[in-house]
This record gives structure tokens, C-alpha cells and sequence, in this order.
């Protein structure tokens, strides 16, 4: 009897597994044959070059100082770390070879033109939705790119993970496929933002909490994330920011890197801003429409409370002259005052009025990294500062990360949290900054 | 209230209030002038000083956070008759025009050659993007630090005057 279970038992083990082989394997599709870039129409191309800002691929497609889309900019992950692929049109090393049939599919399926399957830190959860028609385009621009020969390292995951069967079962997991359908109940630029930002745009890859896989948890979606030791903050119902985004300051923000309710961009997601400068204006205002309607706050609402939150955050700044050294715990004499430490290293452009020719900080009662619950992304930017990408224009703060000691930096940033938010202390603030200084980033 | 600085290895008592940024104590208490004031907000460059093995921008650092930490500025490097190996390299490259950004120039490419004794031309351009010139001697300010590094590997690490103590 027992025998008899453990045969059946078997046989569905191996029928299951089979099944599994079979479903997982995917055939080599043929090589395309060498074709001149002027096989592009340039309205085509034009178009793809706007969807890849979109998707901001040249992010992980990028190898540090060398042309876009070389490859090898290191992915870390909860798991190992993966590297951008090259997909210039190289025929060796890129993706040369590659025929738009080819390209859909590792855009739909995450399978490459040879048949393996490739790791979700590329996001074709999101991909798969987009249509053929928009990954034909950019497929069209990225093969008349210039074509360089790069290798990229292999990725450096934990066994079991290191086969790319892995793949496959959290596919089966979690890939759904099939072409983004949007609400369409709303207005047209919100359905069109709505394509975007969830394809491309794959906006939810960082604003949204993963799972013990890696997934999305689909339950939480834009209910705040982590990328690069940062956070995603949630663009949810849940958004720390005290000014409820509205399709125009979410515009300004996408667009220009600022808005006056939300301050500067920082962190990951100032390459994205970097790219979503390059894309059609039109498409980032639809993708604006869209974010600002995933708080529920009605659009006329929305304005209102914005206008209010400018009002309380500008009550709360720090006032000139004259300086306020007292308020926050800790003695002076261990140089652990915060307020002091602000007073000295911040007010200069974080005070009421305060103008730089070159960017002026808005309020730091509307930042959303001071009135997050998770002290992480503060501590980022006191740690880093924030700096334009080379050879850009833009707002500069420097980084403290010399000048002040870690208990110095804890200090400021809870007096910072305490005075301009309003909200109940962080008290794991020690904690996050170690983390930080550990580089650990999830 | 009195706070005890340590600068170029020697102790200051400063009474001043703990907010006052380093670079006032450094120019009107102690008489210490390498140190610029260029826009006080930390995008300029011009006063940077090192605070343990950290170039800091003085004008924001206030002397609060430097209890038991070491300051280090221009004049601990070399004097006029002895400079440092990095001091001698901007002489030989006539790396100043003006001269107000040289000191914070000086003090932050010290930072990177005591870290990085053979920083490439990539690393040296990114460890000085925070520190501008409006002359246009940026080349030679390059060329000045890629010469220093040379020059160091037959000298130590370039500290004279007590700095490195």
C-alpha cells in the first residue's frame, strides 16, 4: 500500500516536473539578418526613443563611462547581484542578432532570443503589458543605436537561483500576461497614463512592497517601496507627501525635477527624472494624471489641500534672523543638539525666505522624506547631499556625511523630523543610518 | 559657551556660540585666512578644510559637531619656504590665477591623495566637482593634483607642520 503511494506519489512528481520542463522551454528564435539603421522610418525610432526615457532604461542598461545601453551597471538584489545586459545592437555581445519577434518576447516573457530565461530584475512584469506596436518601436531605436562590444559579468546569485529555471517558476508564480487594459471609465490622457506608467513606466517597481520572491505584492500596490536603499515613498492613499500630489505638481516633478509643495527630486529617482526629460511632454503629463489620481483625493480637493500644506509647512520654517538653539534634547557641549547642529549646518538655505540664486529649498515641512514614517530617505540625503548629474544644471545640497558623526547626523535628523513635521518621533533612526552605512540596501 | 578645538594639532578654547560655523573661528578668532568665504552655502568650495580624513565645507560646520575631531587646514600642510609635496605641485603648475578657490582646492585633493595614492584622471575630476574655480585654471588644478601623486610616491603622504600627527 505504501508502495503503491509512493508511486503515485512519484508519478505525479515527475508528470509535474515534466509538465514544468516542457512549459518552461523555450526554442532559439533564428538570427535576424544585418539591416542598415535607415530600414527604420525616423518617426518610429523617434517614438521608441521616447517609451525607452519612459522606462528609463538606459538606467540599468548604462555601463559607467561608456555609450548607453552597453550594459553592466550592477542590479543588487535581496538575492545576488544581476547585471544589465547589453542591448546595443552589437551582434556578439548585444542584441544584434535579435529579431523584433525576439525582442517581444523578452519584453513579454522574459525569455531571450536563445531560449533562456531571463531574471525579474529586468521588469517584464511590467513589459508584458505594452503593445507590440510600442515595443517595435523601441526595438526599431535601439537597433539604430551604435552597436558596441561589450561583455556583461554574468549574475552573482545564491544557489538555487543561479538556474535560470529559477526564472521560470516565479513566471509561474507571478508573470501575468497579456496587454495592459486601463479604466476606461476615465479620461483619455489618464488611460494613456495609465499604459504607461504601468508598463514602461514600471512606476510600481519601486513604489510598491515586494515579497519574500521579489514580487510586487499586488494587494499593496504604490503602497510605498525600496530601491538602492531609498524609499519609493507610496503614492497610495498612504503618501507621506503633506501635499496631495495633483497632475501638475506631479507633471513639475516628473518634468523639471521640482515642484513648489514637493521640493527636488533626489535619490534613483533623479535618473528617471534625467530620462523622463527626454520622453514626449504629452505622455509625461498623462503619466502625471495618472499618479496624482492614485491618492483618491479628488483633483479640486487635491489643489486645496496642497495650498494648505504650503501654508503649514511655511509656519513651521526656521525663522531669520535669529537663531533657535533650543527645543530638542542633548547638550550642546557633546555637540549632540540638534537644533544647534541645524542652526549651523542647515538654516543658511533651509530658512524662511530662504533664496539660492541657483535652487531655493522648499519648506521641509512638505518633504516627504521628513514626514515618512521610515527616517531612511532623510538620512540619504544629509548623508549624500544632492547633486545634479554631471555636466547638468541643478539644485546642489552638499553632502554631511565628513562633517558630521553618526550620532550628530541621528540628532539632526530627529530634531528635523520633530520641529518641521509634526509628526510622532522616528525612533529607529540609529538603526536605519547603520543600515545605510552597512550598504544594505533592502 | 566654550568649546575646545583641535586645528592643525593644536588646542583652542573658542567662546562663541555652538552653532557659529568653523570658518568665522577659523578667519576672526584664530587669525586663520587660507580658508575662504565664497557663498556660505556649501556650493562654492572655497572653504573647505578637513575635519579627521574628511574635506567639509567650514562655512557650514558648525564648531558644535568638532568635539574631540581633527581639524586640519592650509597652513597645517607646508609654509612658503617648506611645502607640502601637493602645495609644491600648484606652484609648479601655476595652478592659481586669483587664487581664493586654491585653499579649499588644496585641502580636498589632499583628502584624496591620503586615501588614493594613484587616483585616475576620472577619480580625481569626481572627488573635485564640489570645488569651483571662476578663473579657468581648472586645468592646471587637475594637472596640479595628477603631478602631486606622482611626486608623493618618492615623498610620504605630504604633512608637515604637525598635521598629521
Amino acid at each position: 500500500m505504501l508502495r503503491r503511494i509512493l508511486i503515485v506519489v512519484l508519478a505525479i512528481v515527475v508528470l509535474a516536473g515534466g509538465g514544468f520542463l516542457a512549459w518552461a522551454w523555450h526554442d532559439e528564435l533564428p538570427a535576424e539578418p544585418r539591416r542598415d539603421a535607415s530600414a527604420y522610418d525616423p518617426a518610429v525610432v523617434a517614438k521608441g526613443a521616447s517609451l525607452a526615457a519612459i522606462g528609463s532604461c538606459a538606467v540599468c542598461h548604462l555601463a559607467k563611462n561608456s555609450p548607453s545601453f552597453a550594459g553592466g551597471y550592477p542590479v543588487e538584489t535581496p538575492f545576488g547581484v544581476i547585471y544589465g545586459s547589453n542591448i546595443t545592437p552589437d551582434r556578439d555581445t548585444g542584441i544584434g542578432t535579435w529579431s523584433p519577434a525576439a525582442f517581444r518576447r523578452a519584453m513579454h516573457d522574459g525569455v531571450d532570443r536563445e531560449g533562456h530565461h531571463l531574471y525579474p530584475a529586468f521588469p517584464y512584469d511590467h513589459f508584458t503589458g505594452a503593445t507590440d506596436t510600442d515595443l517595435d518601436a523601441v526595438y526599431a531605436y535601439l537597433m539604430t543605436r551604435e552597436p558596441v562590444r561589450h561583455d556583461v559579468p554574468a549574475p552573482q546569485l545564491t544557489f538555487p537561483l543561479n538556474i535560470r529555471l529559477a526564472a521560470a517558476a516565479w513566471k509561474l508564480l507571478f508573470l501575468r500576461h497579456g496587454e495592459f487594459v486601463p479604466d476606461k471609465s476615465q479620461s483619455p490622457e489618464w488611460q494613456r497614463g495609465a499604459y504607461l506608467a504601468e508598463t514602461f513606466g514600471h512606476c510600481s517597481a519601486c513604489h510598491s512592497p515586494r515579497n519574500a520572491l521579489g514580487a510586487e505584492k499586488r494587494d499593496e500596490k504604490y503602497a510605498g517601496g525600496i530601491a538602492e536603499g531609498w524609499i519609493g515613498p507610496a503614492l497610495n492613499a498612504a503618501s507621506p507627501a503633506p501635499a496631495p500630489w495633483t497632475a501638475e505638481s506631479a507633471f513639475n516633478y516628473l518634468r523639471r525635477g521640482f515642484d513648489r509643495a514637493h521640493g527636488h527630486v533626489a535619490g534613483p529617482m533623479q535618473e528617471v527624472v534625467e530620462h523622463l526629460r527626454q520622453a514626449n511632454e504629452g505622455d509625461v503629463r498623462a503619466m502625471a494624471t495618472y499618479i496624482a489620481s492614485l491618492n483618491g483625493v479628488a483633483a479640486p480637493d487635491a489643489a486645496a489641500k496642497a495650498e494648505q500644506a504650503v501654508k503649514n509647512a511655511t509656519s513651521r520654517q526656521w525663522p531669520i534672523p535669529g537663531r533657535e538653539t533650543t527645543g530638542s534634547g542633548g547638550s550642546s557641549t557633546t555637540g549632540l543638539d540638534g537644533a544647534a547642529i541645524f542652526a549651523g549646518a542647515c538654516a543658511t538655505c533651509h530658512h524662511d525666505g530662504g533664496r539660492l540664486p541657483i535652487s531655493r529649498p522648499v519648506a521641509l515641512g512638505l518633504s516627504s522624506a521628513v514626514n515618512g514614517a521610515d527616517p531612511r530617505n532623510l538620512l540619504q540625503i544629509v548623508l549624500g547631499g544632492i547633486h545634479p548629474a554631471p555636466n547638468e544644471r541643478g539644485a546642489i545640497m552638499p553632502a554631511f556625511s565628513g562633517t558630521l558623526t553618526d550620532p550628530q547626523i541621528v540628532a539632526l535628523a530627529d530634531y528635523v523630523r520633530e520641529h518641521f513635521s509634526g509628526k510622532p518621533k522616528w525612533n529607529d533612526t540609529g538603526t536605519a543610518l547603520e543600515a545605510i552605512r552597512r550598504g544594505k540596501n533592502s | 559657551m566654550t568649546i575646545v578645538l583641535t586645528i592643525n594639532s593644536e588646542r583652542h578654547q573658542i567662546d562663541a556660540d555652538p552653532s557659529t560655523p568653523l570658518l568665522y573661528v577659523l578667519r576672526d578668532n584664530l587669525k586663520l585666512n587660507a580658508a575662504k568665504f565664497g557663498c556660505g552655502l556649501g556650493q562654492c568650495g572655497a572653504c573647505t578644510v578637513l575635519v579627521d580624513r574628511e574635506p567639509v565645507f567650514s562655512c557650514l560646520t558648525p564648531i558644535s559637531v568638532l568635539d574631540g575631531r581633527r581639524v586640519r587646514t592650509l597652513e597645517g600642510l607646508g609654509i612658503a619656504d617648506k611645502p607640502s609635496p601637493l602645495q609644491a605641485a600648484f606652484i609648479k603648475e601655476q595652478a592659481a590665477q586669483c587664487g581664493y578657490c586654491i585653499p579649499g582646492m588644496i585641502m580636498r585633493a589632499q583628502a584624496l591623495l591620503e586615501k588614493n595614492a594613484s587616483p585616475t584622471q576620472a577619480e580625481i575630476r569626481d572627488h573635485m566637482q564640489t570645488n569651483l574655480c571662476r578663473c579657468g585654471t581648472q586645468m592646471r588644478i587637475l594637472r596640479a593634483i595628477d603631478r602631486a601623486a606622482k611626486d608623493m610616491k618618492t615623498a610620504d603622504a605630504g604633512t608637515t607642520t604637525g598635521a598629521a600627527r
